[in-house]
């Protein structure tokens, strides 16, 4: 079936199966395998995306689902070479050794971010409970959503 | 020529070598640019899914592939018989064992490979998994070990000639068995405990696969595979496939994590590389989640029966007789003349009087493995045994568990420190990095809390763990793997404009090579560590060596990088004596230059040198152009890197759920390339320890069912199970290693699990009498445990 999906603001038009999950329709789009797949059982949390601002497990969404919606993947952070502060923050402290689980964490960061923009370490902790991470024990990626908070704090402070 | 004045203002300004410097890999990863194997596309792919066996034990009567085969899209069901025409049925394993790649006799455990499809695309490949007819005639299924060797349990192997029982190998000893007993017969304090330590699991969050691309015009094989050995691998296929070694090229690409779960071989590599042969197309295969857990390399299942003794307020003697669960095949990777790994290592971080252990191996009907988790090779079992046993030897002579550890470690001045079981400690001083441990948690403030809290009804634990971990295997005279020496190699090239690259045959899954290897040439050549690019994972670009596993890296193939830059240094000097017009002993090393000696304005930058080595100008007599080396290092001894983990839990007394409230962990690996990359690894593994101690476990039924075979069971610590960890260092240069570095990443897994138990049953025997608990310490355990029935799991 006809399937139109919005992709990091590009229409993605397709005829797929009705089974097929989201994660691989975004990954058969050209140039956007940052999204990972990783457990099939919506435990991994590596496969999150956000819809319509939401994050969600892309690997327990059928992509007929998203038809009409707007899909954001860890593709879209960077704008014209500028890196998102979550991005720049999972550098800066470390957050990320194998890089696998770092796209769902971005995207789960970055929902937390735009709804609380002042997580408390409970906050960030809960937030991102629901992606693992085999390789750095939380500590560091929690240090890296503060620092992205205070990041933007400080830019909304001079503008 | 340069001078002082005209160093580039990298030189000059930025710190060059070793610190916390952020790493170079980042970059890709943080902007979902990584290329991790199932970002791999090939022209003309198909795509393979394999049918598992639903039975633990079973005689396979027949296999109908033939409406499989008739479903649009499927291009080949692979049987064992296929398999058989090719001579790939059976395939050896690490440890001279044999393993089916596709069962054609029976099935030996659940989730075993039955066939192999091969179709245009991943849906339609699992389509046609339920399509293939396999009639089993069940059998019935040993799963516990201590049941593997009675008389009337089945037989798992019959397809080894001569093989009677369900024995994997003989027992295997260290250490002296008579003056244990005599260190026994005199000692004043005894403790016994049987002691398992369950099955886990690696689970890497990307699981195993493999993309095979042979070529049948030039009868080159490309090979796409994050695994942790790729040279390694190479040999292998090309003894299993027959293949010739040089058309065999391996690339690793990203590896979303390993821990010992992509070391070994599996069935599924065999049926892709055996898939595009007969194919003349590239063959993707990624298994899914549930067959990782259920059919990959596990870790430990090891079943261990301890007695440790005392006298006069110190340890002086342990016992140890082990069974190591193998499950249906012999894959463990153990160092040949090791078979029981380096488990010895059990008589830990103490000056005992003596020991004596012993290990026997048997099959089970589970998957095979044995492999790791973030583990060198079995040690992991042995600090743990090691640890829950000196804890409980001070709970029963009524001593403070660090009092007996200080008063029975092995003292600074006694290295290096032969072992009752054969092992030279290379250097330590335990006593000072345990008080560090001691001050950052505050120990005797919080036995005072755990005293008012205890008055108060409630559970609180403070749990101690100290290890001392051989890692960086292994000398060339003692360690080989299938024949293969366990050593690396490195290969530096300085260009003519300075920049360098250095190919190892280490292998990253995480670990932050490209960054830290970067920094191990820029502290020795002085090169900014931007301006050095790390080659790995690539069997074509790399020189050969074992890979990554055992915390071997910065050891074995660090150790490899500092001695090949040091190589282009000493021939730096020579060139630079001839464009000083000086001898060579006149001159004298600051990092990134050499210089005269007395006259250090006089001098001649890497970069500098690294021209005239490509010009047409004259260079020393007889000496080749360029400005680049070569080696092959085989290192004198193993590293020895140690710790001091204290964890404080708290235990809800309605609940029995465990939290583990802080976790202190003070590590000496020596001299730290990147202390950044040495924390993230530190906080990665102790979490994985907070998994296997309190939730990670894989287990099964009495009919072999697995129980645990996704992330829904499972399961895996998530940031709200860990806490915010503590860490503290003292630095014990390695005293062979060219770096004075020890390896890392596998001590907080080795060393959290029993801090994390002692902490557990520290909590519940003032109240609850409990003396031993076996992991995962889930609240079902726990509270059964309270409830005075501590039984193991299955």
């Amino acid at each position: 079936m006809q399937v139109t999906v919005s992709i990091n603001g590009e229409s993605v038009s397709r005829d797929i199966e009705p089974r097929q999950l989201l994660v691989h329709f975004i990954r058969d789009t050209p140039g956007l395998t940052g999204t990972h797949w990783g457990c099939d059982t919506s435990n991994c949390g590596a496969c999150v995306v956000l819809m319509d601002g939401q994050p969600i497990k892309s690997c327990t969404t059928l992509a007929v689902m998203c038809e009409g919606h707007e899909i954001r993947t860890v593709e879209s952070l960077e704008v014209d070479g500028a890196l998102d502060p979550v991005q720049q923050g999972f550098h800066e402290m470390h957050a990320l050794q194998c890089g696998f689980c770092t796209p769902g964490m971005l995207m789960t960061s970055r929902a937390l971010l735009d709804e609380n923009p002042n997580p408390t370490e409970d906050e960030i902790r809960t937030a991102i409970s629901g992606g693992i991470c085999r390789c750095t024990g939380y500590k560091n990626i929690v240090a890296a959503v503060q620092w992205a908070a205070q990041h933007e704090a400080a830019t909304r402070q001079e503008v | 020529m340069a001078t002082v004045e005209n160093l580039p203002s990298a030189v000059q300004e930025r710190p060059i070598g070793f610190g916390r410097l952020k790493r170079k890999e980042d970059e890709r990863f943080i902007r979902g640019k990584g290329n991790y194997l199932d970002d791999i596309r090939l022209p003309g792919m198909v795509h393979g899914a394999m049918l598992r066996s639903p039975y633990a034990h079973a005689r396979i009567v027949s296999i109908d592939t033939s409406k499989a085969l008739a479903l649009p899209g499927v291009a080949a069901v692979v049987t064992a018989k296929d398999l058989e025409t090719l001579g790939l049925a059976w395939m050896p394993t690490i440890s001279y064992d044999t393993q089916a790649v596709l069962a054609g006799d029976k099935v030996r455990f659940q989730g075993q490979e039955v066939a192999f499809v091969i179709a245009t695309d991943e849906y339609t490949a699992r389509d046609a998994l339920p399509l293939i007819e396999v009639e089993y005639e069940p059998l019935p299924a040993i799963v516990n070990a201590r049941k593997a060797l009675d008389p009337d349990a089945p037989l798992i192997r019959d397809d080894k000639v001569g093989q009677t029982d369900n024995l994997a190998s003989p027992t295997w000893e260290a250490g002296d068995e008579d003056a244990t007993d005599r260190a026994f017969a005199e000692a004043d304090t005894i403790v016994t405990r049987d002691i398992l330590y369950p099955r886990c699991h690696p689970a890497p969050l990307e699981t195993c696969g493999m993309i095979a691309d042979f070529n049948p015009e030039t009868g080159q094989l490309d090979i796409y595979n994050g695994n942790q050995a790729p040279h390694a691998h190479r040999t292998v296929y090309a003894q299993v496939a027959g293949l010739a070694e040089h058309m065999i090229r391996i690339r690793t690409g990203d590896i979303g994590g390993g821990f010992g779960n992509k070391v070994p071989v599996y069935p599924g590599y065999v049926c892709a590389i055996a898939g595009s042969i007969v194919a003349g197309v590239p063959v993707k295969w990624i298994e899914d989640r549930s067959e990782n857990l259920m059919s990959t390399g596990f870790a430990r299942d090891y079943v261990m029966h301890a007695e440790m003794c005392s006298k006069d307020g110190r340890i002086t003697g342990l016992r140890v007789d082990a069974i190591a669960d193998h499950g249906a095949f012999d894959s463990t990777a153990q160092p040949t003349k090791f078979p029981a790994g380096f488990f010895h290592i059990v008589c830990g971080s103490y000056d005992l009087q003596a020991s004596h252990v012993k290990v026997k191996a048997v099959y089970t009907n589970k998957a095979p493995g044995g492999v790791a988790y973030r583990c060198s090779f079995r040690i992991t079992e042995a600090v743990y045994l090691v640890e829950r046993m000196v804890d409980a030897l001070a709970r029963e002579m009524g001593a403070d568990p660090i009092e007996l550890r200080m008063q029975s470690f092995i003292a600074p001045e006694q290295f290096p420190y032969e072992t009752t079981t054969g092992w030279t400690y290379d250097s330590g001083n335990y006593a000072q990095t345990m008080r560090v441990a001691m001050d950052i948690a505050g120990y005797e403030d919080l036995r005072r809390e755990q005293a008012e809290k205890r008055a108060r009804g409630e559970l609180m634990g403070i749990g101690v763990s100290f290890f001392t971990e051989g890692v960086g295997a292994g000398p060339r005279k003692h360690m080989d793997i299938l024949g293969l020496a366990m050593n690396d190699g490195a290969d530096l090239r300085v260009h003519p404009s300075g920049k360098a690259v250095v190919s190892i045959s280490a292998q990253t899954q995480g670990q932050g090579h490209e960054t830290t290897f970067a920094q191990i040439v820029a502290e020795e050549l002085g090169i900014p560590p931007e301006n050095v690019q790390v080659r790995h994972g690539d069997t074509d670009r790399s020189p050969y060596g074992l890979g990554t596993y055992g915390s071997r890296s910065t050891p074995v193939s660090g150790a490899a990088v500092a001695v090949v830059a040091r190589k282009v240094r000493d021939k730096a000097r020579l060139i630079a004596a001839t464009m000083l017009e000086t001898r060579p002993e006149d001159l004298a090393w600051e990092k990134g230059r050499w210089h005269v000696k007395g006259d250090p304005e006089q001098g001649a930058l890497i970069e500098d040198i690294a021209v005239r080595a490509y010009s047409g100008e004259s260079l020393p007599e007889g000496m080749e152009g360029g400005l680049d080396a070569q080696v092959i290092y085989d290192p004198p001894n193993l590293t020895y890197p140690y710790g001091a983990y204290i964890a404080v839990v708290d235990i809800d007394p309605e609940t029995a759920e465990v939290k583990v409230r802080r976790f202190i962990a003070v590590d000496d690996c020596g001299v730290r390339i990147n202390p950044m990359v040495v924390d993230g690894q530190i906080h990665g593994g102790l979490a994985e320890g907070i998994g296997i101690a309190l939730m990670e476990v894989i287990s099964f039924d009495e009919e072999g069912n697995c129980l645990n075979g996704s992330f829904m069971d499972y399961l895996i610590p998530t940031a709200l199970e860990c806490p915010d960890f503590e860490l503290g260092e003292t630095v014990t240069p390695c005293p062979h290693h060219p770096l004075g570095a020890k390896g890392v990443g596998e001590s907080p897994n080795v060393g959290s699990p029993p801090a994390i138990v002692n902490a557990v049953i520290d909590a519940l025997h003032e109240s609850h009498g409990v003396t031993h608990i076996d992991m995962p310490c889930t609240p079902a355990r726990v509270w059964a445990a309270m409830q005075g029935r501590p039984e193991p799991p299955q």
